[in-house]
């Protein structure tokens, strides 16, 4: 099975659809233990993603991961924009040129997605923050030898619900220490809906 | 939700264009972005001094954009960083081959999003510093945490190393002016109703009527404690008993004072807590450089203050003296 072109196009597109649909509860999340703009922010910049790739003609899987990066970065704001934009242009640039990318190129893209991450927010796992869906993922797909809905979908949900036991360490959470223990955490539940995306798109046949 | 506003979404745009109306001899827009600059940028054998952060703390940025203070200010969304394109335009348009430092207050968002444009803008092959602020002293610093957040004090940088640019000084002196201000100022923030961010719609916390929240950062974030309202005296001296209690001031030691209200505190409750600060700091011998009392580094409409003393010595005193043309500290 290979990923392309129109697959990544209409993983972005479910991801916006559910990024959309919880705009009111990622804000919620924020609001308990944030500045409360998650969804508000994740929202302008999803939107903003599709609008751009729609009306793009792509020849290879790496520019549409650019131009993901480039209108996150730039709608997004907040640690969420960097972050986000840091993942996808890591995937980018590792996918540089390719018309359509195979498992193992896709599970090299993540986890450089991952280390992006981890280097933009100086992060590592249990700090309450997406890397503790990311981290998770990338181990899941090393694991697995091809594309699995089934295991994507249920590694992202079961890893973003225990961020809810986590006592945050990193971002604006960090300031509530023990009191952010109990919540999820925003940044996690918008990564689950983006891997949760991604494992539609491979149930509906990559 | 009762705004003056138009829509919520633009918000940033129509406040900028409308800052710019007011002082169009001083400053300018960057056409499509949200950064406001010096009408006469870059300017020559200058280093470029870029700040900004979220909107919602105005006169925070863009009132400190002038001769003699920063030369751009980023905005971002309310209560939320600026991207690296725009911090990166910024940049770009204030630097004269100087170097450009960037001056950002300690949040995670706004140090991923400067750092990226820092980034960005080296790759452009120009030299960028940066500094970063962390004056509140509510919330303690720690290696697993972010660390302190940067208030009020902000606006000492800002001035400060404004000076000091502005007399020609190398990159490398104008950073180590600005990391001796950064070693030398303490703030804390206390608040009594919480604000709206306009595209919310509701308040981001909530405060019980006879409630405030000691140490509470300019996003509302949480602080040290929620108690009963008390007396202006009372709340100064847990205000200033955190900021001493941090700074090692002996009497003699001279200091600049800011009462900073948050954006819905008359000035007759700032002159209030100005006369407890006062009397604190004299009854301890420390001696009282200058003093700034009004609305510099605001959370909206939220109601509440901040105090931030600035340790001073001869170089810093002479550097908050210096002349100074931006719309909201005119010197």
């Amino acid at each position: 099975m290979e990923l392309q072109v129109n697959h990544v196009i209409t993983w972005m597109e479910k991801s916006n659809e559910k990024i959309q649909t919880n705009k009111d509860f990622l804000s919620a999340l924020d609001r308990a233990i944030g500045d409360g703009d998650h969804g508000i922010n994740m929202a302008r910049g999803f939107n903003e993603v599709v609008t751009k790739i729609k009306e793009t003609d792509y020849s290879t899987v790496s520019d549409v991961l650019k131009d993901v990066s480039m209108t996150l970065l730039s709608k997004v704001g907040g640690a969420s924009g960097p972050l986000y934009g840091t993942a996808f242009l890591k995937m980018s640039t590792s996918l540089k040129g390719r018309e359509k990318i195979d498992y193992s190129l896709f599970v090299n893209a993540v986890s450089e997605a991952l280390n992006g991450i981890k280097m933009r927010g100086k992060a590592s796992t249990g700090e309450k923050t997406l890397v503790d869906v990311w981290e998770p993922i990338v181990e899941q797909l090393q694991k697995d030898s091809d594309f699995e809905a089934v295991t994507i979908e249920t590694t992202a949900k079961n890893s973003m619900e225990a961020t809810k036991a986590i006592e945050a360490k990193k971002g604006r959470a960090a300031y509530l220490g023990e009191r952010s223990v109990g919540h999820l955490d925003p940044g996690s539940v918008s990564s689950y809906y983006i891997f949760s995306a991604l494992s539609e798109v491979i149930k509906e046949g990559v | 939700m009762k705004k003056i506003i138009n829509d919520p979404n633009f918000v940033v745009k129509d406040m900028l264009e409308g800052f710019v109306a007011a002082y169009p001899n001083d400053v300018k827009l960057l056409p499509n972005t949200t950064v406001v600059v010096r009408e006469d940028a870059p300017v020559s054998n200058k280093v470029g001094l870029v700040s900004g952060g979220g909107s919602g703390h105005e006169p925070a940025h863009a009132g400190y954009v002038g001769k003699g203070m920063l030369d751009a200010a980023v905005a971002g969304e309310v209560f939320t960083s600026p991207t690296p394109d725009q911090v990166l335009e910024a940049i770009k348009a204030v630097d004269s081959g100087e170097g450009v430092l960037l001056i950002i207050k300690n949040y995670t968002g706004d140090v991923m999003n400067f750092e990226m444009a820092a980034e960005l803008a080296e790759a452009e092959g120009i030299n960028v510093q940066q500094v970063v602020v962390n004056d509140d002293v509510a919330v303690e610093d720690s290696s697993f945490t972010t660390g302190r957040r940067g208030i009020a004090g902000t606006v000492f940088v800002h001035k400060i190393v404004g000076a000091k640019a502005t007399q020609g000084a190398s990159m490398e002196e104008v950073k180590a002016v600005a990391e001796k201000v950064v070693a030398n100022v303490r703030s804390i923030g206390m608040a009594l109703t919480p604000c709206i961010v306009p595209a919310a719609g509701k308040p981001s916390f909530e405060l019980k009527d006879n409630e405030m929240e000691v140490g509470i950062g300019i996003h509302g974030e949480p602080g040290i404690k929620r108690t009963e309202v008390t007396t202006a005296h009372d709340i100064a001296t847990e205000l200033m008993e955190k900021v001493l209690d941090d700074m090692n001031l002996k009497s003699g030691d001279e200091v600049a004072v800011m009462i900073n209200g948050l954006g819905a505190t008359p000035e007759m409750e700032l002159y209030i807590v100005n006369k407890e600060v006062n009397n604190i700091l004299t009854e301890k011998g420390i001696k009282i450089y200058d003093t700034f009392v009004g609305e510099y580094m605001t959370s909206l409409e939220m109601a509440g203050c901040s105090v931030t003393l600035l340790k001073v010595d001869e170089e810093l005193k002479s550097l908050l003296d210096a002349e100074s043309k931006a719309p909201a500290f005119r010197r």
